[in-house]
């Protein structure tokens, strides 16, 4: 089970409002390659998984990515607060605003709905392993096209913080990959039994 | 006491503290709930930090042994892992 810690994993602390950048971030809030599809991917493909040691990963990274999801949703948040009406209408994103006011709904930055046809869960500890690695690839990959979108340095702290932690964690599923190669490697030296 | 029962008395714990911690979001007033909460939270640290001596880590930043303990098999999902509520007056 979860506890929640009342603190942010890294902080986040924006002064100047940009209702624009507000909307492009939110493509990691709800989008196909954002936290909250990370983390539902991760904690669903953990059920299935084999060795200790791709189980522990599956586990923590999910985990952790529910904390990303709260960074990205404070930063949403604080990119907002105190837009007035106009800045809001001259930042392009009032479809945004008259669905959802100033609240955060998870969405990409074209306004699609989370959706979990981002994502698998395939049963096959290889095949999900290499979906995770690939999946941290695409996230990174967006962190940086966002980072080239923002100029507000109170922005580009956190995206550099996430960015960097996409690539520890595609590090990590790459090792636990190898973990259950050898496993199934081995199992398939020694045994007679089918494998599967 | 053996492990599950020991896992039994903790959950139990930890449930009458998620329980109490929601009233209390509610009624931030009730002294006499506040006491209760403090001395339930109080046993079961004293009980975590006993389950953990004796069979590793249950929750991420507590101490290990070596090797790491936390990637231990079973896992919460997992049938080995849970205790029996059979027998138990529910």
């Amino acid at each position: 089970m979860w506890m929640y810690d009342k603190k942010l994993e890294f902080p986040v602390k924006i002064k100047k409002p940009d209702p624009r950048m507000a909307n492009l971030i939110l493509t990691q809030y709800g989008g196909p390659d954002g936290e909250l599809g990370a983390s539902v991917r991760y904690l669903s493909q953990r059920f299935s998984m084999i060795t200790p040691e791709a189980k522990a990963t599956l586990n923590d990274i999910g985990t952790e990515e529910l904390a990303h999801l709260e960074m990205i949703g404070t930063m949403v948040r604080q990119l907002t607060q105190n837009a007035s009406i106009k800045e809001i209408e001259d930042s392009g994103v009032a479809a945004y605003y008259v669905e959802h006011d100033k609240a955060v709904y998870p969405a990409g930055a074209s306004g699609v709905p989370f959706s979990a046809a981002a994502l698998q869960s395939k049963g096959d500890p290889i095949t999900d392993l290499t979906e995770d690695m690939a999946a941290e690839q695409k996230a990174r990959s967006t962190y940086e096209y966002l980072l080239n979108m923002a100029d507000d340095p109170d922005v580009i702290g956190p995206l550099k913080f996430l960015r960097e932690r996409e690539i520890v964690h595609f590090q990590r599923f790459g090792e636990s990959l190898r973990y259950v190669q050898d496993y199934l490697e081995n199992r398939k030296r020694f045994s007679t039994a089918n494998i599967k | 006491m053996s492990r599950d029962e020991m896992l039994r008395k903790l959950s139990a714990l930890d449930f009458y503290i998620i329980d109490l911690h929601l009233y209390l979001n509610t009624h931030p007033d009730d002294k006499e709930a506040i006491m209760k909460y403090n001395a339930v939270v109080k046993e079961a640290q004293t009980l975590r930090q006993e389950f953990q001596e004796q069979y590793g880590m249950l929750t991420a930043g507590s101490v290990t042994k070596y090797p790491w303990q936390w990637i231990e098999n079973p896992w919460p999902w997992q049938y080995q892992f849970n205790f029996d509520l059979a027998g138990e007056d529910r």
